[in-house]
């Protein structure tokens, strides 16, 4: 075998490790939840509300959704009704757009906006338990629906930043979130696989956090490890992603709340 | 908030052996950790989990550091008459709680 050859069969075996061209997106037919990489105990986990942590933040929502708050006296049932009807669907059509703002708003934006606006109260913290205590609440409402996030002329511009956000390579590693999500995803990363990165059970409890985050608290791990500029909880490029990999992961099934590793 | 959740069968026949699983939310904290500053973060376990079925203790765990937070904790009984069956969590900073649940046995 010549040098010339040999150097040859090197790159291809490179090339086939770690594809850095830009491919092609992931047919919605070759689509994995995350909870398809997860390990049985996980996955079992996750199955049974006796045993999903997560049902701990569903029960304080469902509490806080009955409390009255703020200067109006009012709780989210008094303008909502029964959550399970109210609800239902909701979360599947999160990241919208508000008109009132003339922004795209996330789901735990919009639950801050009613308590401000609707409770006259203190909105939330992000990641605050309360916060995400809602969220949760709102999320499993919509558990089993096809996630459908409305795509229309007012929203399409915020669509077209987050995919614009997840094919931009960035940081120190210079890496875009598409290189591991999309040509990579089912390799591993050291010994973890590479999901797809659907955010199909957010707000979700992981393991690793030993709690429950929301998906622009996983988004900003990704923006640490990647050795990127971080983004405030709430910023608009965070919100614009959301959108993206919803409408990404379009009919894909809500699992709020989720179990991950 | 404190919070626990119990799955248990509401009815069972005599001599059945029912699984009841619990949780209870709790941060477990295991008192190694460091903030930022280098400060140890102080202790704050569940210690004791105690299950009794109409007064008589059918099981126990002595809980540790090491164990996640909000433990799951699983465990069998025999079904032996209807009554109640008690919950108690003890912990450090004076955590404490109790829940019930009823079961009917025939």
């Amino acid at each position: 075998m010549s040098a010339r050859s040999g150097c040859l069969v090197l790159a291809a075996a490179a090339g086939a490790v770690l594809q850095f061209t830009h491919a092609a997106e992931i047919a919605p037919a070759e689509r994995r939840s995350g909870y398809e990489y997860m390990g049985r105990d996980t996955r079992l986990m996750q199955d049974d509300d006796a045993t999903n942590p997560g049902m701990l933040w569903v029960l304080d929502g469902e509490t806080l959704w009955k409390r009255k708050a703020g200067a109006a006296e009012r709780s989210c049932q008094d303008c909502h009704g029964e959550a399970p009807a109210s609800m239902r669907g909701v979360a599947a059509r999160y990241p919208a757009f508000d008109a009132a703002r003339g922004a795209l708003v996330n789901l735990e934006q919009r639950i801050n906006a009613c308590r401000s606006e609707r409770q006259k109260a203190e909105p939330f913290k992000y990641e605050s338990r309360e916060l995400l205590a809602l969220t949760v609440y709102v999320g499993l409402q919509s558990r089993g629906l096809p996630i459908a996030p409305t795509i229309d002329e007012k929203t399409r511009p915020f669509l077209d930043a987050g995919d614009k956000f997840f094919h931009l390579r960035q940081g120190q590693i210079n890496l875009s979130c598409a290189q591991c999500h999309d040509d990579n995803a089912g390799h591993r990363l050291a010994g973890t696989p590479i999901p797809q990165g659907h955010p199909t059970g957010y707000p979700l409890y992981r393991l690793e956090w030993q709690s429950v985050g929301s998906l622009q608290r996983r988004l900003r791990n990704c923006l640490f490890g990647m050795r990127a500029q971080s983004y405030e909880f709430g910023a608009p490029q965070l919100v614009e992603l959301e959108l993206y990999l919803m409408w990404r992961a379009r009919d894909m099934k809500i699992e709020t709340p989720a179990v991950r590793p | 908030m404190s919070r626990v959740v119990i799955t248990m069968p509401k009815q069972a026949r005599p001599g059945e052996i029912i699984e009841i699983k619990t949780l209870a939310a709790h941060a477990m904290e295991t008192g190694f950790r460091r903030t930022e500053r280098g400060e140890l973060l102080p202790r704050d376990i569940i210690r004791r989990f105690v299950c009794s079925y109409n007064g008589v203790e059918v099981f126990r765990a002595e809980l540790h550091p090491a164990i996640a937070a909000n433990p799951l904790i699983a465990f069998n009984t025999v079904a032996t008459e209807s009554g109640t069956l008690s919950f108690q969590w003890i912990g450090d900073n004076g955590f404490a709680v109790t829940e019930t649940a009823p079961i009917r046995v025939e």
